[in-house]
């Protein structure tokens, strides 16, 4: 570890650093490269004639330890000792490092190791299999008859062996096979440990660099207002005060922003303070939460696109017990710890582009559009993020920094204030939920669920946009986990009025996994029966929910006795490709305060990478939800956003933190995502657990604590 | 013109009095490692030591300083609080996204500095402050309570 730790310093550190920079190899070192030319058999791996190893990483670095998980399997397969390993990060190309989910190189949707499991675990098999191959042909022995070790190949009847740096260039001249064989997972080695992340060493002593940190020589600082009113354009702006503010250089005013340039942010910020700018608010200037939620409660009411049927929905809505509901969701910020900035160099025959983004080709595509440069002239640098939860899968703020930055002469970082960064943000779209049950004999026997909100899909990727149904938006909800025999779900595309809309961590599943175990709730309650037990017995051809669902109960002690006030809710779901089950225990003061005291998680999230990662990322997901499902509502007046900055869009904080346990089911299944899965079992578990405690439903989120705070205990 | 005392030297800032500490370490001193969050006292990304106390460098005015210490997060591994709490840190692998977290290790390295063994209501008071959206907080409690047994 130590020797890794010390090549991703050495890279890290630099000025110009490879680690962050991407493929930026200063000229002399290129050539003397190409004399020396490394082994680079596919665009993850190259090991140069000293036997170094790069690994290069497709995927962003925003928190969630991908570029250890990412390295662990590439090492894993071309069977190299971890401390030997260092990593870069990839250049944009849709090509070489597109999501194989997707198509295009993007970060998201919890899939980097479901999506890059395969061709990763083929990709350093095929490397170990053309170093062994060179090896034979060296010792004039067959293949099969050589085996690798920590970066060696042996032959054991002959006790030979090679160091894979002595192999370099004859493995060079190889082609790679096409099926390499791929190890045995009982024979893992690296996968599977908790080994230490390969990005934290540089967050602990400032040396990191993210979008914000870049400092380009001679770089400038700018920061902006848009317009309000979403959609509003600038009018007049007097600049005169502006102008006289120590620092400041330029003001530069677009169509419908203004940014003011400095010596540095406080320049540029008090020249924005001083300008006077008058807006041209535009048609949206009356748009407000109430004639949203008016447009989508009415149109949630229409049928929508059918995305799933099975059985006869409506014939068994007539037998058992029939229970209806609706459950809702605000827009919420997604408030990334660093706010958005990026930096931009607009030359004349080029430009450069310095910023943290899930979206590496679009983000580079964004400034050729707005700079009209072909897209090899546009060099990207990705920087670690500080926080993405699906903001940094927009490209905007590229587009609007390089619109800034072709006025300005030499490099200029724009950086958006918390508070534009929360009133311009791609929000959480508003959703409505409308579910109809019926229950039978202590189980469902009919079920509809209409979703209804925008699709975020038919924008972001149109061509996945089929028939009105946008498929994130039904996932979780089309493959409940639960059996049920007769059961509709569709979807009615409705978009919100001047509020634009984008994915936000947990996506589709966040709102369906919410307003499904929510349901499920209170449908247990209307057949007489205890939740845990309600949903185990609809999980019989769902063993991995099941068996998670039983390991939750049993560890957070479901059933056992509880104080006053108190209560446990439950929840399950088999999202991102994992199945977790949750138990939240809460207690609700007599003022409608929920207080999360304790949270159970048991995860089967296939095999696992990294456990401790997991381990993490859940504990942080559950975190994630629980602000949501406690603090988060953006609300929209006059055509704008009412919240601005953490005082009034707030964030769970240390001491309102609950105790967490996450207990992982060991599984040889394909690996499942995790990233978002504790950001969707928040929120339906804490409103069940308050339900427990207080008897009242609580059927839109953020908690309502008039409500609760109404009825005194249960 | 301001001289500041950044981390055992003498900085000379070409910043108006008024200008926040943070924007003078950041933009013009090229010290990144300090944090923007929020601008107004409310995340405490910005985190840094005046004479050993925390403060949010986004709200402190470089002319209100004078000749006191101020200590940031490219400096705080020399302090014997500030070297532990790193370690644990890293042992526990608190960090996510990292972006809150110089400021949170600051705050926690203030802490250790003043009370080698804090309890729970002293982990929360000195660190409530310190918004973390990546959720790291189960473990940022722990690795101030190994740090505080590692003394
Ligand atoms: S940036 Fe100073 S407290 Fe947030
Ligand atoms: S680690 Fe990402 S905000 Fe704290």
């Amino acid at each position: 570890m130590t020797t890794s730790r010390r090549a991703f310093l050495q890279a890290g550190t630099a000025a110009g650093s490879a680690f962050l920079l991407g493929f930026h190899i200063p000229l002399a070192q290129a050539a003397d490269a190409a004399a020396r030319a490394p082994f680079a058999p596919n665009a993850f791996i190259r090991i140069d004639p000293q036997g170094a190893v790069t690994l290069i990483m497709p995927q962003a670095e925003m928190g969630q330890g991908v570029y250890t998980s990412i390295a662990m399997i590439l090492a894993e397969e071309l069977d190299v000792p971890w401390a030997q390993v260092s990593i870069e990060a990839a250049p944009p190309s849709d090509k070489l490092y597109g999501n194989p989910l997707f198509g295009i190189q993007v970060t998201g949707n919890s899939n980097s190791i479901r999506a890059f499991w395969p061709s990763l675990r083929k990709a350093g098999a095929g490397a170990r299999a053309l170093l062994t191959e060179a090896a034979a042909r060296r010792w004039k022995v067959a293949a099969q008859t050589c085996h690798t070790e920590a970066g060696t190949v042996k032959h054991v009847p002959s006790g030979r062996s090679l160091a894979y740096a002595a192999l370099v260039e004859d493995a060079g001249h190889l082609s790679p096979p096409k099926d390499p064989p791929l190890k045995n997972p009982a024979d893992f080695k690296t996968i599977g440990k908790s080994l230490k992340r390969l990005d934290t060493p540089e967050k602990v002593n400032g040396k990191a660099l993210y979008g914000i940190d870049a400092m380009p020589p001679g770089v400038k600082f700018a920061t902006l207002a848009l317009c309000p009113v979403f959609g509003g354009k600038v009018g007049q702006v007097d600049d005169s005060k502006a102008q006289q503010v120590p620092g400041v250089r330029q003001i530069v005013v677009l169509e419908d922003l203004v940014a003011v340039v400095g010596d540095h942010m406080w320049a540029a910020k008090q020249g924005l303070a001083a300008l006077g700018i008058t807006w041209d608010e535009g048609p949206n200037a009356n748009v407000t939460s109430e004639t949203v939620w008016q447009q989508l409660r009415a149109a949630s009411e229409k049928s929508g696109a059918v995305a799933k049927t099975s059985g006869d929905a409506d014939k068994a809505l007539a037998s058992g017990e029939r229970l209806d509901a609706a459950y809702e969701l605000p827009f919420l910020a997604h408030a990334p710890m660093e706010p958005l900035n990026c930096t931009v160099h607009v030359k004349s025959d080029s430009c450069e582009v310095w910023v943290g983004t899930q979206v590496q080709t679009r983000a580079q595509s964004a400034a050729a559009q707005v700079t009209g440069l072909p897209l090899d002239k546009v060099t990207l640098h990705n920087h670690l993020l500080g926080g993405g939860f699906g903001r940094r899968l927009e490209a905007d703020m590229v587009a609007t920094a390089t619109r800034i930055a072709k006025h300005v002469d030499g490099p200029v970082k724009v950086v958006w204030s918390r508070e534009e960064d929360i009133q311009h943000d791609v929000y959480r779209p508003v959703y409505r939920d409308v579910l109809a049950a019926s229950v039978a004999d202590g189980r469902v026997v009919g079920w509809t669920h209409r979703i209804t909100g925008s699709a975020i899909i038919a924008r972001w990727l149109p061509p996945a946009f089929q028939k009105g149904i946008d498929i994130d938006g039904v996932d979780s909800a089309v493959d409940i986990p639960y059996d049920i025999q007769n059961l509709r779900v569709e979807f009615q595309r409705d978009e919100p009025p001047a509020v634009p809309t984008g994915f936000w961590r947990g996506v589709g599943p966040n709102n369906n996994v919410f307003a499904i175990e929510s349901f499920m709730d209170e449908l247990a309650k209307k057949a007489g029966k205890d939740p845990v037990a309600f949903r185990r017995g609809m999980l019989g051809k769902n063993p991995r929910l099941l068996a998670a669902l039983d390991l939750a109960a049993g560890k957070s002690g479901w059933g056992s006795p509880l104080p006053a006030r108190t209560g446990r809710g439950v929840a399950a779901q088999g999202a991102f490709g994992s199945f977790i089950a949750t138990v939240a225990e809460v207690e609700v003061d007599e003022n409608g305060d929920v207080r999360v005291h304790r949270i159970v998680c048991a995860v089967d999230t296939g095999i696992v990478v990294n456990p401790d990662t997991v381990v993490a990322q859940l504990q942080g997901g559950l975190i994630f939800g629980l602000t949501a499902a406690l603090f988060g509502e953006i609300t929209i007046d006059k055509g704008r956003v009412q919240q601005s900055n953490f005082q009034n869009y707030r964030m769970l904080r240390i001491n309102e933190v609950p105790k967490i346990e996450v207990h992982l089911i060991a599984s040889g299944a394909a690996p499942g995502g995790i990233g978002e899965t504790g950001t969707t079992a928040a929120p339906p578990a804490v409103g069940n657990a308050i339900y427990a405690a207080t008897g009242i439903r609580l059927r839109r989120l953020p908690i309502d604590r008039v409500l609760l705070a109404g009825r005194k205990g249960a | 013109m301001v001289n500041l005392h950044i981390n055992g030297e003498v900085k000379a800032v070409d910043a108006a009095n008024d200008t926040p500490l943070l924007w003078a370490l950041r933009d013009v001193l090229g010290l990144t490692g300090t944090k923007f969050g929020c601008g107004i006292a409310q995340c405490g990304a910005c985190t840094v030591h005046l004479d050993g106390k925390p403060i949010r460098s986004c709200v402190v005015p470089i002319g209100s300083i004078g000749e006191r210490a101020i200590t940031t997060i490219e400096a705080i591994g020399a302090t014997p609080p500030g070297r532990r709490i790193q370690q644990a840190w890293l042992d526990l692998e608190v960090i996510q996204c990292g972006y809150c977290q110089s400021g949170q290790i600051m705050s926690a390295a203030a802490l250790l500095a003043n009370k080698p063994d804090p309890d729970d209501a002293a982990i929360d008071a000195a660190m409530a402050g310190n918004i973390c959206r990546c959720g790291t907080y189960v473990r940022i409690r722990a690795a101030i309570r190994k740090a505080a047994r590692s003394a």
